[in-house]
């Protein structure tokens, strides 16, 4: 009950908020939505590393899965909108066709997930991560070779449908999915999955249906998240959901810290503004050179940050902070 | 027929690479449980250190030759032994007591690390190789090429001789040397091996310097072939030979050669016969259908988890 006054909270936060956003053809804007879409994927992908401790690199295959299969429907059958028309003056059919088609990509990946978290039956760890990576590959070759999906022109021409609505309104959806399942009774078997597999099968636990659950409830969020970002940028390509975008993912996981909701949401928003901060930094004249430069290279900040961060905090920022610990009987 | 052997001779050329890098990612995990994501990157560095080495030694030898390549070869084999080692030291080895996803996490930043600094140090643009040995095709003897239509290539044939080289000198270091039997029982059982006086962190640096030379030597015989390396040449090259390491059975070093072998096979003929648009993909479907049907690789061994 706590939970869905959240939720009922957080929908009115963001319609309140919707009034304050920057102009929808900004810069500003452009972040915002990329940070919404950057906390639907990594809080998806909690579910699957965090939450049931099945390593997985492939999340941007999901994510191509629900772009292409969203922007395949959408222009296919709902192209009356002119490109260049005012994008305020979206219709309400629209719209309803548009949250279709997202549904349809997110069906779409989480099939592939289906498909994906089978293998994952019989493999652990390294096997594992190797595994969904190389379904990510597979993934991104088969969109290549697909001439209707435009092979490797990419695919573009879609109508910005996504907005701050429909972005951070699916964001709180995510979150309230994952939370809610991962605290209800039926859920503990996800942690369970994580914390020991071989006891959680001696309690009777199913394991095998929790880490395919996993996988298809992550993919099916991870390919909203795509078709989200797919009608932001009205264009897509396989190259845009390649390995670097997995680990972009699970360094957003991993520095909130795995298996907490609240800490990744946090990374992500972090990894999505820092980026972009830098790339400021880098022409802002009043910094000495060399600290230019460095704020120039963003990624080797990103990848040092990794390393130091593993080596003083491998729990993450947030980790063992709000993960459910509660002890049987507490209220 | 002779298409078919052309095919294989390039396809074994390909895979005796992808068994060098291979072996370096599987002697890592026998000793250690991990994949050492940064290892395609240590052998994009090989090569580096090739491009950069190279200029002097054939300033000081006057002119291309195989000693010139030997010289090379030796170069960035140390210079990729000393990375190695300085890389496990500084991020691996504090991190010996922590949960192994905490180590390939900090692999996967190393990797991304040297990318990235790659592409800031080196420059992110393809840089030509310097030309140390005549890579041109080898007139076979006339009683062969009278039959055949065969092309080989003096490139070709330093990638056979210098792996089979390097194969002998590992399988010698591993089977019949005090450091190999100590790397073996820290492999079999790192607890017992130290009780027996077994200086483990040693030995995981020495293993650390065997698999990174091993990708050194392949970042030079792969820069030889190719007109250019870049600072992202190990990303692809990386994954496919840990691809042909857990096809092997990832942990056994036979495995290794002969995922390497057969993965190298199997995407040349993919490129000659199939569609070459999927010949990443292929490396990863045999990889996925392999570990459905045994887990292992194919010549892995189970561990049966003790509770």
């Amino acid at each position: 009950m706590r939970a869905k006054s959240y939720l009922l909270l957080a929908f009115v936060a963001i319609g309140l908020s919707a009034f304050i956003v920057p102009a929808q053809d900004s810069y500003f804007y452009d972040i915002l939505i990329g940070i919404g879409i950057n906390v639907i994927l990594a809080t998806s992908l909690n579910l699957i590393n965090g939450y049931t401790g099945q390593f997985s690199l492939g999340h941007a295959g999901f994510m191509a899965v629900g772009a292409y299969a969203a922007s395949y429907l959408s222009l296919k059958w709902m192209q009356p909108v002119d490109p260049g028309a005012d994008p305020n003056a979206i219709s309400a059919m629209a719209e309803g066709g548009f949250f279709v088609a997202l549904l349809a990509g997110g069906i779409c990946a989480g099939l592939v997930g289906l498909l994906v978290g089978v293998p994952s039956l019989r493999l652990k760890g390294d096997y594992l991560a190797i595994v969904t990576l190389g379904f990510n590959e597979i993934i991104k070759s088969v969109i290549q070779n697909a001439e209707p999906l435009g092979a490797q022109r990419g695919l573009g021409g879609m109508v910005r449908y996504t907005n701050y609505l429909w972005t951070f309104g699916l964001a709180a959806i995510c979150i309230y999915v994952v939370v809610c399942l991962v605290n209800s009774s039926y859920g503990r078997g996800f942690l369970a999955v994580r914390d020991d597999e071989i006891a959680a099968e001696a309690m009777g636990i199913n394991t095998t249906k929790y880490k395919v659950l996993a996988f298809v409830i992550g993919a099916f969020f991870a390919g909203i998240a795509g078709g989200l970002y797919a009608h932001l940028k009205q264009f897509v390509h396989p190259e845009a959901f390649n390995f670097g975008r997995s680990v972009d993912i699970v360094v957003m996981v991993i520095l909130g810290g795995m298996g907490s909701a609240a800490g990744v949401c946090f990374a992500a928003v972090i990894l999505t503004v820092l980026p972009e901060g830098l790339r400021y930094l880098s022409h802002w004249d009043k910094l000495p050179d060399w600290l230019q430069h460095v704020a120039e290279n963003r990624m080797i900040l990103y990848s040092l940050l990794l390393i130091v961060l593993m080596l003083t905090r491998p729990q993450g920022l947030f980790g063992g902070l709000s993960a459910p610990k509660r002890r049987i009987g507490a209220k | 027929m002779i298409e078919f052997i052309q095919q294989l001779i390039n396809g074994l050329s390909l895979g005796a690479i992808y068994a060098l890098i291979a072996l370096g990612y599987t002697m890592v995990y026998g000793v250690l449980r991990f994949i050492n994501f940064a290892h395609g990157d240590v052998f994009m560095l090989g090569a580096f250190a090739g491009l950069y080495a190279a200029p002097h030694v054939l300033e000081m030898c006057g002119g291309p030759s195989y000693g010139v390549t030997a010289i090379v070869l030796l170069v960035a084999m140390a210079a990729c032994a000393i990375i190695g080692v300085v890389i496990e030291r500084l991020c691996y080895s504090p991190l010996r007591a922590q949960p192994k996803l905490t180590v390939l996490i900090t692999a996967i930043g190393v990797s991304l690390f040297l990318e990235n600094g790659g592409q800031l140090w080196f420059g992110a643009d393809p840089k030509s190789f310097p030309i140390i040995m005549d890579d041109s095709a080898i007139d076979l003897p006339q009683w062969f090429g009278r039959f055949v239509d065969l092309t080989l290539t003096t490139g070709q044939l330093l990638v056979f001789g210098v792996t089979a080289a390097l194969l002998i000198a590992l399988h010698y270091i591993v089977m019949h040397t005090r450091l190999g039997m100590a790397m073996r029982a820290v492999s079999f059982n790192p607890a017992a091996a130290s009780l027996m006086g077994v200086n483990n962190d040693f030995i995981i640096s020495f293993t650390f310097a065997l698999g990174s030379a091993l990708a050194g030597a392949a970042g030079i015989l792969v820069s030889i072939q190719l007109p250019s390396v870049e600072p992202l040449m190990g990303v692809m090259l990386g994954l496919k030979a840990f691809v042909a390491a857990v096809l092997g059975g990832i942990g056994n070093l036979q495995g290794a050669v002969l995922g390497g072998l057969l993965l190298g096979v199997l995407e040349t003929m993919d490129v000659g016969y199939g569609s070459p648009t999927y010949k990443d993909a292929i490396a990863f479907a045999v990889l996925i259908l392999i570990l459905l049907v045994k887990p292992t690789g194919l010549l892995g061994k189970s561990e049966r988890e003790k509770v």
